[in-house]
């Protein structure tokens, strides 16, 4: 048995040394219960995001219900794509090929990108907010956590202009670099509204990439309590059978 | 005679069923001395059911098509009742599946339950893990996502490193030049058809087998060579107990707790942090977007860190098959006058402490990406991991043993 222990110890050795890698994200401290934060999440995501990203895996009236919303609500300011229904998938009106066009690329749908990114919600959370000025760049910005981004900054007008400093400095093999210091941010919302807009749209998506996710922690509670309780009695069964086993 | 007597009584005449209840289960007598090494045998039982149960779920509305198959898994995770739990217990079990069945093994090695006479046992269950890894490796392309598409495009053509043949070969087992849909579509097959019935028959012929030579135990000692009678039966062995109820009883406390532990995986961490479902594979698979990092998953890493360890490519393949071959060789390797890893003395120990390590890093190493230092590492435990084997004719030998007493205890 205690080797069994060593074991399992020594599995755990490389999964925390993976733990400990990737980009240095911020914590978004988005929150799946704050169903507020969840709706205008879903509000700045069909005003800012949806023109050009689908969350085409999940439903309107899903969406209405897990959001604590009605269909009408949804319908009446949540819906743009015309002739959609409330129990469609969040689709767009942008084709593909209009989308290769446009940004010589498809633009990604959503649905899974809280999933799909190692860190998730922090992952979203700390790329809407690394865009800066990038003259270089066709639409003039570019993305510290995602370098030569492809899409355009939709939240200008709450980010205001924010330009990234850089510092010489040297990589890791000793050659002279430029090293990402920090942003300046000038106009827009104040820092704490804005990073509460952008924790929004991040919690949103968190709760798309997995509708059930708290539904699968309230019923894991009574599963496993259920099963504590089957244990410990088929336990004292095993007891009570092998008294007449002498070892 | 009570109904449910005269209908068993009918069905006897007709059928061996007392007989068959009693040679495998109530009359089967295994040594008194298991300890919890001996639940992996009947966890695997339980995971492969789980497996079945949810795969046939998931079928109905899985689409093995190329267009379809990805939005397919996430309408059962989103549209279907219940389907993100069968999903997720299909998805944590394939896993568990291989962390049961690796246990499993590793109590083979320790209590040497691969010797004499309990060979074709051990090649039986050998020849059940290469079917479990052809089915993992199949299922894991049905998601369709970029992991899914890229590790088998991988794997597929590692054949092609085979001269001559190498080419036709992969070409043949992918329907196509690259991974497509006719590659989905017959892995498909494979995977819900195919393999779960060869790995039924083949768990069927293992328990005959079992049953045949009876269960080896901790001390390694045969309870069929020492005393007879025991409360039972005055012909049966001494230190036996009957499977039914004995066994019966401590599997089901065994199946709690690993219950236990598998819920809270499916419920709270059924990413389990990326290991069981990979970042990656939220992606729908993309033949014209190659992932900066490929890598398989975890059950494959060792065998994986072999491959790439050499640097010739088809001699990695060589090298990876070798890997899971040596095992097929273990009960005429060991040629220690004791079975069991209580009376074996420091070098056997020693050597498969080193070999556990070995095991475990590798798999660390094979899904991360190559830097030198790591490829160096990844050499360094493959030889080790072959040197196990290789050195057991001479180590098991000389190594200094303890007496075995006669009765287990």
């Amino acid at each position: 048995m205690k080797s069994l222990f060593i074991l399992v110890a020594c599995l755990f050795v490389p999964l925390a040394t993976l733990a400990n890698e990737g980009a240095h994200l911020e914590v978004s401290g988005a929150n799946l219960r704050d169903t507020a934060s969840l709706q205008r999440g879903a509000k700045y995501f069909m005003n800012y995001c949806f023109g050009c990203h689908s969350l085409k895996y999940a439903r309107y009236n899903r969406m209405a219900k897990d959001l604590g919303l009605t269909d009408d609500m949804v319908k009446d300011n949540l819906m743009f794509v015309a002739g959609s229904k409330v129990g469609d998938n969040i689709t767009i009106a942008m084709t593909e090929e209009q989308g290769t066009n446009w940004f010589g690329t498809v633009a990604p749908d959503l649905s899974l990108v809280s999933r799909s990114k190692i860190g998730g919600v922090d992952w979203i959370y700390t790329y809407l907010k690394s865009f800066y000025l990038d003259p270089t760049r066709p639409y003039g910005v570019n993305n510290i956590l995602f370098d030569k981004v492809g899409m355009p900054d939709v939240l200008w007008e709450l980010r205001g202009t924010q330009k990234a400093v850089f510092e010489d400095g040297q990589d890791t093999a000793g050659n002279p670099t430029k090293v990402f210091v920090g942003f300046k941010r000038e106009g827009g919302l104040p820092d704490e509204q804005f990073d509460a807009v952008v924790r929004d749209l991040a919690n949103f998506l968190a709760y798309t990439g997995e509708p059930m996710r708290l539904e699968r922690g309230r019923i894991g509670n009574w599963v496993i309590l259920f099963l504590v309780i089957f244990t410990i009695l088929a336990y004292a069964l095993k007891k009570e059978y092998w008294r007449d086993v002498d070892h | 005679m009570s109904v449910g007597q005269d209908i068993v009584a009918w069905v006897d005449e007709r059928f061996p069923l007392i007989k068959t209840w009693n040679e495998h289960i109530a009359q089967y007598y295994a040594p008194k001395n298991f300890n919890s090494w001996y639940f992996f045998g009947s966890l695997a039982i339980v995971v492969f059911v789980n497996q079945i149960l949810t795969g046939i779920w998931l079928t109905m509305n899985y689409k093995p098509d190329g267009n379809l198959a990805f939005a397919s898994v996430e309408y059962i995770m989103r549209d279907v009742n219940w389907g993100w739990l069968l999903r997720y217990m299909h998805s944590t079990g394939a896993s568990a599946f291989f962390i049961v069945i690796y246990l499993h093994m590793f109590r083979g090695v320790m209590y040497g339950s691969f010797r004499k006479p309990r060979e074709l046992l051990w090649i039986i269950g050998m020849v059940i893990f290469l079917a479990l890894m052809a089915e993992a490796f199949m299922g894991y392309l049905l998601p369709w996502g970029q992991m899914s598409y890229w590790g088998a495009q991988v794997i597929t053509s590692l054949f092609g490193a085979i001269p001559i043949i190498g080419d036709d070969l992969a070409l043949w087992i992918r329907g196509d030049y690259v991974i497509s849909d006719i590659t989905l579509n017959r892995f498909f097959a494979l995977h819900v058809v195919a393999i779960p019935m060869v790995l039924l028959v083949l768990i069927f012929v293992h328990i005959i087998a079992l049953h045949k030579v009876g269960s080896n135990n901790p001390d390694g000692i045969e309870i069929k060579k020492g005393p007879k009678g025991n409360r039972w039966a005055k012909d049966k062995p001494a230190d036996g107990i009957p499977f039914h109820p004995y066994y019966t009883v401590k599997d089901i406390f065994g199946v709690g707790v690993f219950l236990i532990l598998f819920s809270a995986v499916i419920f709270y961490l059924p990413e389990f942090f990326g290991w069981f479902l990979e970042p990656d594979n939220f992606m729908p698979a993309d033949p014209m977007k190659t992932p900066p990092h490929i890598a398989p998953v975890w059950y494959f890493t060792p065998f994986y860190a072999i491959l790439r360890a050499v640097p010739d490519k088809f001699l990695g393949v060589m090298a990876m098959f070798a890997a899971i071959a040596m095992l097929f060789l273990l009960p005429w390797l060991d040629r220690s006058r004791v079975k069991s890893i209580r009376y074996k003395g420091i070098l056997f120990k020693l050597a498969l402490a080193i070999f556990s390590v070995s095991f475990v890093m590798l798999g660390f190493l094979g899904s991360q990406q190559a830097t030198p230092t790591y490829t160096m590492l990844a050499r360094l435990f493959s030889v080790l991991y072959f040197l196990f084997f290789i050195g057991m004719p001479f180590y098991s030998q000389i190594d200094a043993t303890k007496p075995v007493p006669e009765r287990v205890h």
